[in-house]
């Protein structure tokens, strides 16, 4: 594993070496993509639909930061407004009903700090994503594969297992911005991230995750392994009944208090 | 449970120097936070609401207990936990409480508003901004899974910056983990009033703060996720004065109703009324 500083793997969190469709097309056959929040828009920042993980059907939500410039400006460097959420909820909740699981991949700086996003009303779309997952009746697997920042990667993390990938951060804040509040000089990132506790080997001693995932360089035999590590997940989870599922999602938050 | 206060007329016998942070001397001048005015302390009356605009000065958590309810008695007040060993943290800490005479952000019990009994919580913003850590986490769910318990109902009376920066991660989790009480509490088909005050930001609102059946909230409160500075150097824009203001949600439809702080207990004691089941035997 990582030998890594913190801000080391923060900036590596940051580099794009995975792609949220790439993610999509290495585990899932047949993906189809579902658009809309049936409100008011489609946001670009999260991608949702359904596939095939081997056999098992499943629904897909990927915060997207995009590929290229013009992407990342449309997906605000994945950055979800209200509607990008309100998106992710109607897939979950379609899910609940026919019974599949949910598998959710986050990397984002944090829901979009933008005028729109406020009066479309981001907090509320974050906290009932929250609350509705305490209540779903299917097998959720959330995956960070890069920044997990704040609310708004925690808005698709609430589920019965959380992942991360070897080079990702999970923090209520970002280094910076931790060190500009405590600090008063965003400069001091460094020793921020230090302080925070962000890295994956952290959150699993604090068991904020369950699972650190290495990274590989050859994405082909990484696909494969990630797809039979949560093809067999899923199944384990599927072992339990539907008042289990819901216990065991609720009870991995209430050890932190 | 410690009995606070009963049906007495002076209620809340709370003898820790927080009022000193609304109580003023005779005389005093105030300014309003939200519109500027200038006022002498007394003109603003018991509810401590601006002449000019209708603003409620902020209140700590037992000051509000004792506008608010016929009788109040604190829940979960020995709840004890392990604090992260961050520098300062604990002189913070220590400080929060002795201004405000509370142990945590957040004051939890049984009242009872126009003889109804409801579980109420009430956050204080002068307590580290009312920012929600491990504890302030653990009282809420206490709470909510008592009153589930008790077939009570909750108010909530928000008031917070958001998550703890001294307590990290374990701050976020306190989302999830209240989320999950609130969501037991729904399932019992018991209804969740929550009363937002100003401020309301951050995690807060993207949690329980907007979890409520029905969202009231007093005029003026600032309500909102990201800070304003963070979002003006986003955009580069220049914000104007009612952004992430009560009237500003409301009309953005994220608010029920704003009530002014006097009408409030009557509001509550309203709602309260529409939500008590009906008798089993009430045909009969």
């Amino acid at each position: 594993m990582s030998e890594k500083t913190p801000i080391d793997i923060v900036r590596a969190s940051r580099e794009d070496r995975f792609l949220a469709r790439d993610i999509i097309a290495g585990l899932i056959t047949d993906f189809q993509e579902l658009h809309g929040d049936r409100a008011q828009g489609d946001d670009p920042a999260i991608i949702g639909g359904v596939g095939l993980l081997g056999e098992q059907p499943v629904t897909v939500i990927a915060i997207n930061r995009g590929a290229e410039i013009a992407e990342k400006l449309q997906t605000r460097n994945g950055s979800p407004e209200a509607s990008g959420y309100r998106k992710a909820l109607r897939l979950m909740q379609q899910a609940d009903r026919f019974n599949r699981p949910i598998i959710t991949f986050i990397n984002t700086p944090g829901a979009f700090p933008g005028k729109t996003a406020e009066e479309g009303g981001v907090g509320q779309a974050i906290a009932e994503s929250i609350l509705q997952s305490m209540s779903f009746k299917v097998p959720m697997i959330a995956v960070i594969y890069g920044e997990g920042g704040s609310g708004g990667a925690l808005a698709l993390a609430t589920s019965n297992r959380v992942w991360m990938f070897e080079h990702a951060i999970y923090a209520m804040l970002s280094p910076e911005g931790f060190a500009s509040i405590l600090f008063k000089d965003a400069k001091r990132a460094d020793e921020a991230a230090a302080l925070l506790g962000l890295t994956p080997q952290e959150l699993l001693t604090a068991h904020v995750v369950d699972r650190v995932i290495p990274e590989m360089d050859n994405h082909t035999a990484f696909y494969e392994q990630l797809r039979l590590d949560l093809k067999n997940e899923i199944a384990d989870l599927q072992k339990l009944s539907t008042t289990e599922l819901i216990a065991q999602r609720q009870q991995r938050f209430a050890q932190f208090s | 449970m410690t009995q606070l206060f009963e049906n007495n007329p002076d209620k809340f016998k709370h003898t820790a120097p927080a009022d000193a942070r609304t109580r003023g001397q005779k005389g005093d001048w105030v300014t309003c936070a939200f519109c500027g005015a200038q006022q002498y302390k007394e003109e603003l009356g018991e509810f401590l609401v601006c002449g000019v605009c209708g603003y409620g000065f902020r209140l700590g958590a037992a000051q509000r207990a004792n506008m608010m309810t016929d009788s109040f008695t604190e829940w979960h007040a020995d709840i004890e936990m392990t604090t992260p060993d961050f520098t300062g943290y604990a002189e913070k800490l220590t400080r929060a409480q002795a201004a405000t005479g509370l142990k945590e952000a957040v004051l939890t019990g049984e009242a009872v508003i126009e003889h109804q009994r409801t579980a109420l919580a009430i956050m204080d913003a002068g307590f580290m901004m009312g920012s929600l850590g491990a504890k302030t986490g653990a009282k809420l769910v206490a709470l909510f899974d008592d009153a589930t318990a008790n077939d009570l109902p909750v108010i909530l009376f928000s008031a917070s910056g958001g998550a703890r920066m001294q307590e990290g991660i374990r701050s976020l989790m306190q989302l999830a983990n209240v989320s999950a009480a609130i969501a037991r509490h729904r399932e019992a088909g018991l209804v969740y009033i929550v009363v937002l005050t100003d401020p309301t930001m951050g995690g807060v609102t993207a949690s329980f703060a907007m979890q409520g059946d029905i969202i009231l909230s007093e005029p003026h409160a600032l309500v909102g996720f990201a800070g304003r500075r963070v979002i003006e150097q986003t955009i580069h824009e220049t914000l104007p004065k009612d952004f992430q203001r009560a009237e500003h949600m409301q009309a953005s439809g994220f608010i029920d109703a704003i009530v002014a702080r006097p009408e409030l207990q009557h509001y509550l004691g309203q709602l309260l009324r529409v939500h008590q089941a009906p008798k089993e035997d009430a045909h009969v």
